[in-house]
């Protein structure tokens, strides 16, 4: 693969939660394709799902009629996942630090904080076909990357 | 998922098995917890050996489970944690919260009277 040159793909789906499976057996599979070891494909799934998670249930309010977008691009350096949803996002949430011990005991606000941990880079922003989107990385290594040529 | 319940030396010890994840029906140990403390079981051992996926939905649901039964007074402790269920709870710093064995002989015998 030219270093010019990303694999895509994108989909989009209705804001249901039974989507969940599938769309980490997606993840899986293009986290794979990509060089990541099945501990990282773990991981990666972990986050994409939590994302999508807070899409349909913050993001779009369960509205089944909204859509989420997904989509995943390897890069000749990375992973890139980007999930968007056609409401607000996290805009107006309210997350404490789960980390933080007054916070320990609560029974939410681990999703984010999943994905922060779990991916290299991740962004919050307007969309520019509008609602907002989680933009996430994984860093490719070397090794990895060698992979493509075999592809 | 499915629980299934037995009980040893007075604890009752649930063997979860399957995804704790939101859409699997994670308020079922929320609820079973509930109805063991309303039944005055109030040492309680969640077995995750068959667990084969936890999200934050899940482990919300294990913190929830935890609170109600120590605001009861009981005691509620875990069983075989899967490796990436114990990375899950170090990071978030849980491990420090529950008690967690891989031995169920010593795990019973640590429930105090």
């Amino acid at each position: 693969m030219s270093a010019a040159v990303s694999r895509d793909l994108e989909f989009s789906f209705g804001s249901e939660i039974g989507y969940l499976d599938l769309v980490q057996g997606v993840s899986d599979g293009v986290s794979a394709l990509a060089g990541f070891d099945t501990d990282s494909q773990y991981w990666i799934g972990l986050a994409v799902r939590e994302a999508v998670t807070n899409a349909i249930l913050h993001g779009n309010q369960e509205d089944a009629k909204k859509k989420v977008v997904l989509v995943f691009r390897i890069c000749e350096d990375r992973l890139e996942i980007i999930v968007r949803d056609q409401g607000k996002g996290i805009e107006g949430l309210d997350i404490p630090d789960p980390l933080d011990p007054e916070n320990l005991l609560r029974p939410g606000g681990r999703g984010i904080f999943f994905v922060r941990s779990f991916m290299d880079n991740v962004d919050f922003r307007v969309a520019p076909e509008g609602g907002h989107e989680i933009v996430m990385e994984k860093v490719r290594s070397q090794e990895k990357r060698g992979k493509d040529d075999d592809n | 998922m499915t629980i299934d319940t037995r009980t040893a030396d007075g604890v009752t010890i649930l063997d979860i098995h399957g995804k704790i994840t939101i859409g699997e029906g994670s308020a079922e140990i929320r609820n079973t917890v509930r109805d063991l403390l309303q039944a005055g079981r109030k040492k309680i051992l969640l077995n995750m050996e068959d667990v084969s996926y936890v999200d934050s939905s899940g482990i919300g649901e294990m913190v929830s489970s935890f609170t109600t039964v120590t605001n009861q007074d009981g005691q509620l402790k875990l069983l075989h944690l899967t490796k990436k269920l114990r990375e899950l709870l170090a990071i978030t710093k849980l491990l420090t919260v529950f008690d967690s064995y891989t031995d169920e002989a010593e795990a019973l015998s640590s429930f105090s009277s």
